[in-house]
């Protein structure tokens, strides 16, 4: 009762900043009212075509389709009793990061505590994943018999929804932080099995051809020539395995509990802190990005 | 001078959506050591194939092939091919394209140092030393062309085959290399067949010219000897009198007796 009365008194004194925001909003027109009546000027003088190209081609389309989100959002806030507008987040947000890594307890922790958790168990079920995967993934691809012996079970296994293995992992394991790394492990091995095995029947004949005339041993022909040309692809599998990782694992956190951003926005609906839902749901996309932008730069070394 | 290579009755069928389809048959050749082979025909005439079933990348599905007495019975590095789109392992330097094919052959039985000897030796015999440690795409086609060579015979093989080696490169730079490819066959007396669909190469670079008809179920149409003394220069030849006839014989087999329409 005491969170959401203190929710609603919030609520109350952010009001009229919301209709401010709104007004801000309303207001972009007018004020580029002003520099298009000079833009002749500028365009002979300051403005150069590459400039030009640089600030409509890259600048300002993401800045616009942010701010007609931000603009959305505070709409759709001002019309709705409990969703906070951006501000209110905004305030919220810069409150919860002054101090992300307190710690009152088990059930009570800074949003870096549950972040970093998370991450740790997406890496685990992911390393984990990538450490069996990748090697299956060679021998279904090399193989043909393995291929035949394995492409039933993983027709039947890779649709299931990652979910539908937590039970299995909360009896097998019983306990909530391995099964979590279970439904990790079991839902990102997919993707990096299937490239891996996808590269390795890719390979050109003319280097499988180069081998088969050296008579390369089987090593010889996993280092030298399968491994570097299945790369590309296997980074493929890897970048397409920790993006599911990362989805499973907010679901996963929401039913097992314990410490992690998932958990976190279960607790925080809890609270009812809509607030802090919608920064978790930033945070987890951000995260995410940045996850998926790093192995893109990794997967680019290995481009040959 | 004994028959190096053998090739006894051999027919191929390739098994197709269609049916069988026959490539080659009734193929007999035998290669002396130290002879220099063209294998010449329209494309689709089984040139290839031919040369694939020395190398034992394929079975011949009747007849039996030999290579120095012994059945060729898959691909091996006494058998080394330098591939028409020369092959090399894109993520390996030229060095290491060329040192994979050393260290297969001659690792039982020499050091580090001896084996990267030979790697050196091999890129200098095709002019290729200061690109050592280049990746295949930072070099032209025709300097990627002479690392294939350059991998086939650092691994000192009984028999060099040559799938169009020099087809994918324009003619001057063709030029140059069987220029080249003549000069390190000589100095090395290796025994080497070539295909090729390119009628001066095969005239300037054989001993003896194996002229295919068409297919399916191509055969050997004639076989052709090139008299000329080496060394041969390409400019001496163009004004030898018998340069211009052997040259014209394969043109007449070619055109005249074994025409092809235009696909």
């Amino acid at each position: 009762m005491t969170v959401i009365s203190i929710n609603r008194k919030i609520k109350d004194d952010i009001a009229p900043s919301i209709i401010k925001v709104e007004n801000n909003v309303m207001n972009i027109p007018d004020q580029q009212d002003g520099p298009k009546a000079e833009a002749p000027k500028r365009n002979s003088i300051l403005w150069s075509k590459p400039m030009r190209d640089v600030l409509f081609k890259t600048i300002l389309p993401p800045l616009l389709g942010m701010a007609l989100f931000i603009a959305g959002w505070a709409l759709l806030a001002q019309q709705s009793e409990n969703l906070p507008g951006p501000e209110k987040t905004w305030n919220s947000a810069v409150e919860l990061f002054s101090d992300p890594f307190y710690d009152n307890g088990p059930n009570d922790k800074g949003i870096g505590w549950n972040l970093l958790n998370s991450l740790q168990r997406v890496g685990i079920g992911f390393g984990l994943a990538a450490l069996i995967g990748i090697p299956l993934g060679f021998m279904i691809g090399r193989f043909a018999f393995f291929n035949g012996m394995t492409s039933p079970i993983i027709s039947l296994l890779r649709p299931v929804s990652p979910l539908a293995w937590l039970p299995i992992g909360l009896l097998v394991f019983q306990d909530s932080q391995p099964a979590a790394i279970w439904v990790i492990f079991i839902s990102s091995i997919w993707p990096m099995m299937i490239n891996t095995a996808v590269g390795v029947t890719k390979i050109p004949q003319d280097y499988m051809n180069v081998a088969r005339v050296l008579n390369l041993s089987e090593w010889k022909i996993f280092t030298r020539i399968l491994f570097p040309a299945v790369l590309p692809y296997m980074m493929t599998g890897v970048r397409l395995s920790i993006g599911v990782a990362w989805l499973v694992i907010v679901a996963a956190e929401m039913l097992t509990g314990g410490v992690g951003i998932g958990f976190w926005v279960w607790d925080e609906w809890n609270n009812l802190n809509v607030e802090h839902i919608i920064i978790a749901i930033f945070v987890i996309g951000i995260v995410g990005l940045l996850l998926e932008k790093f192995l893109m730069l990794v997967a680019k070394r290995f481009e040959y | 001078m004994s028959k190096y290579v053998q090739v006894e009755g051999v027919k191929v069928v390739f098994e197709t959506k269609n049916g069988n389809f026959v490539a080659i048959k009734d193929i007999d050749l035998s290669v002396q050591q130290g002879e220099f082979i063209s294998i010449i025909g329209h494309s689709g005439c089984g040139k290839s194939t031919l040369l694939n079933l020395v190398a034992g990348l394929i079975e011949p599905t009747a007849g039996a092939l030999f290579c120095s007495g012994r059945e060729i019975d898959g691909p091996g590095p006494e058998r080394a091919v330098v591939f028409q789109n020369h092959s090399l392992l894109p993520w390996l330097t030229c060095f290491g394209n060329v040192y994979l094919a050393v260290e297969r052959v001659f690792s039982r039985k020499e050091d580090k140092a001896s084996l990267k000897k030979r790697t050196h030796d091999a890129l200098e015999l095709v002019g290729l030393s200061h690109a050592a440690q280049k990746l295949p795409h930072e070099i032209s086609g025709g300097m990627k062309q002479r690392v294939g060579i350059a991998r086939a015979l650092s691994m000192q093989p009984k028999v060099l085959l040559l799938d169009e080696p020099f087809g994918a490169l324009d003619a001057l730079t063709r030029a140059n290399l069987q220029d080249e490819l003549m000069r390190i066959v000589a100095a090395s007396g290796t025994t080497s067949i070539m295909v090729t669909h390119d009628v001066d190469e095969a005239v300037l670079l054989s001993d003896r010219i194996v002229m295919m008809t068409n297919g399916p179920a191509a055969t050997i149409g004639e076989i052709l000897n090139v008299n000329l003394s080496r060394p041969r220069n390409r400019l001496a030849l163009v004004e030898n009198a018998e340069y211009t006839h052997l040259r014209s014989e394969v043109l007449k087999f070619l055109y005249e007796r074994h025409a092809r329409k235009a696909a």
